[in-house]
């Protein structure tokens, strides 16, 4: 039964008859027992329909919003946000999310040839519609990110305001990373960096799953980290809700001072009035604000050299860079474990010089966008330090638009509201 | 008077900003461009293993498929059996395949058709390199849609040696070996 002749001689064959089947070793049978080739089994693209998560996202933000502004029930809230966890999280496995899809749509703009299909185009818009009108709400509870981590805020504590704006910039941070990164043609850190998702798809690398469950555990004392510190589409959310039409108050009527509310927030969204004692004077905060404008180009313009600075380390971003370093390193010998990439790179077409070409090509493009980048947080924090120092004069109890998440926490601690509530059941 | 113009400021910032989303959203959705799918160009990949660990599928959404059309049917297949298997038949310790998703059936003298159990695989690439080294080649991974979550960003594309990834038309589906002759048996 030895075949190694037979096999031998058709390879022979083969060289022979040359060019016509050079791309075959061996020979196409010829069957005499009538045999057919079986059809190879080509699966199509599973068509999940785009109108039923579009409909449900709508669904849930409408729901979301009626019940934070009129019910004004936090249970509502947080059945929403079970269903969200279960039907965008658990079903959907995380996919399609607005957060992503704020990616699709810088590249639409940044990358030539980059095709957004309309449902993720939809799901980027309708929640900055609503945060316009209603405030977070998709925060509050339709965001599956968002929904997992409002269900582990068990404990919280609350920051003081200037740790909490400053914890901020992370946010900010990650906001011009990822556009950076998509401008470079780097990738989609927001997809690459999820969290959660390795939960929902209950699957993930060992990495993803700890940093998840870090954040997770430290949800349950400082509320919702990913949603206020990290996320980069929740920046967009913020700047929206701050001109919301209708958002939700803490108290249904009058606020009557009571101070009830004040440690009801673990997001530090309520803002307490301007103590009578220390009356703000004019003409020392005008001054102040004065030396900060004044300093404002210095910090913007350090901030962009800092980012110049940097480029080397943001280059790494980029795939060719990094793959650039890994075939300089192992030239110079000092790559000590086999690396499959850099064996995939020695037997394909491209030599070394032509890849250290093109990584320094790169290299100068992001010097530029690092510089960009730079500037970019150093006016984030010029705004920042321009918020922390002006003092608006509030009488009541308020909420702060940007920070506020509509969870519907606070109502209950309002005793405004428990009156009404008594007086309707009456 | 004050508060009237205040507000009047808001309504058209407001308005402007919503202006600005839709007209963003508008314009970066293609609604006739067509949707794209991950694929694996079979001509790029180098088999180097990752497509069974870097999805984010378990088991991967990638698998092994088998063009028949260029299969040479051999009895010593590279792809089945290991390098050096003592004999040819289906012993484990010959089945080059870690899972033993690779099915062989004789079919006439001196034929054997080779056919993978999806189920079973894994997407390794094991066979993949054996069919390259001594066969056709018809044996190469594909992405099979019906298992493919379609990620923003491939977690496979982004680590594949060989750039073999690729976003191609939706109703292509597949990246095909199928030769200038493929089709045809030879005379």
């Amino acid at each position: 039964m030895n075949r190694k002749p037979v096999a031998v001689a058709a390879l022979l064959l083969c060289l022979w008859t040359a060019q016509a089947f050079s791309e075959f070793r061996f020979p196409m049978p010829e069957f005499e027992s009538g045999y057919t080739h079986p059809q190879m089994n080509l699966p199509p693209v599973s068509k999940t329909s785009p109108v039923v998560d579009v409909t449900l996202l709508l669904a849930g933000l409408a729901l979301t919003a009626w019940s934070v502004l009129k019910l004004r029930s936090r249970r509502m809230v947080f059945m929403i946000a079970l269903f969200s966890v279960w039907y965008f999280g658990f079903y959907r496995k995380g996919c399609v999310c607005a957060v992503g899809s704020l990616q699709n749509v810088l590249a639409a703009f940044l990358l030539p040839d980059f095709a957004v299909p309309l449902i993720v185009s939809l799901f980027f818009l309708i929640p900055l519609v609503f945060a316009l009108y209603f405030g977070r709400v998709f925060c509050a509870a339709v965001c599956p990110l968002g929904a997992i981590q409002e269900m582990c805020a068990v404990y919280p504590v609350q920051l003081s305001y200037p740790v909490q704006s400053m914890l901020g910039l992370f946010s900010y941070a990650y906001l011009g990373i990822t556009v950076l990164s998509i401008y470079m043609g780097a990738g989609f850190l927001i997809c690459r960096y999820d969290p959660f998702v390795g939960f929902f798809r209950q699957g993930a690398s060992f990495n993803m799953f700890l940093a998840g469950g870090i954040l997770l555990l430290t949800g349950v004392f400082i509320a919702r980290p990913y949603c206020r510190f990290l996320c980069p589409y929740g920046v967009l959310l913020r700047w929206a809700s701050r001109f919301s039409k209708w958002h939700c108050t803490i108290t249904p009527a009058e606020c009557i001072q009571c101070r009830l509310c004040e440690s009801s927030c673990p997001y530090g969204a309520i803002v307490v009035p301007t103590p009578e004692d220390r009356p703000v004077d004019r003409l020392t905060g005008a001054k102040r604000f004065g030396r900060l404008l004044l300093i404002a180009p210095l910090i913007v313009v350090v901030a962009a050299g800092a980012g110049f600075v940097s480029h080397e380390i943001l280059a790494r971003l980029h795939p060719t860079v990094w793959l650039a370093e890994h075939v300089t390193e192992a030239e110079q010998g000092r790559l000590t474990e086999p690396s499959l990439d850099l064996d995939a790179f020695r037997a394909g077409k491209q030599s070394s010089a032509e890849l250290y070409a093109e990584a320094n090509a790169l290299k100068e493009r992001f010097k530029y966008a690092s510089a960009c980048f730079g500037g970019f947080m150093g006016l984030v924090v010029c705004g920042k330090l321009i918020r922390l120092s002006t003092i608006r004069k509030s009488k009541d109890y308020e909420i702060d638009r940007g920070e506020c998440l509509s969870c519907a926490r606070c109502f209950a601690y309002c005793p405004v509201e428990s009156n009404n509530a008594q007086e309707k059941e009456q | 008077m004050k508060k009237e113009s205040n507000l009047g400021r808001r309504e058209f910032l407001r308005g402007t900003a919503v202006a600005a989303a839709a007209g963003a959203a508008w314009m970066a959705a293609h609604p006739r461009s067509e949707a794209t799918v991950w694929q694996i160009d079979p001509t790029k990949c180098v088999q180097c293993g990752r497509c069974s660990t870097n999805c984010t599928q378990n088991p991967s959404a990638v698998k092994c498929v088998h063009s028949f059309q260029i299969c040479g049917y051999c009895d010593l297949c590279g792809g089945y059996l290991q390098p050096g298997a003592k004999t040819r038949d289906s012993g484990a310790e010959n089945e080059l395949c870690p899972v033993g998703a690779l099915k062989r059936t004789f079919v006439e003298e001196p034929f054997y058709q080779y056919t993978i159990d999806e189920k079973l695989c894994v997407g390794c690439g094991k066979c993949v390199k054996g069919c390259g080294v001594f066969g056709n080649g018809s044996l190469y991974l594909q992405v099979k849609h019906d298992l493919c979550m379609g990620c923003n960003e491939c977690s496979i594309a982004r680590n594949c040696p060989a750039n073999a990834f690729r976003r191609i038309p939706a109703s292509t589906g597949y990246l095909l070996k199928t030769g200038e002759h493929g089709g045809k048996e030879r005379k």
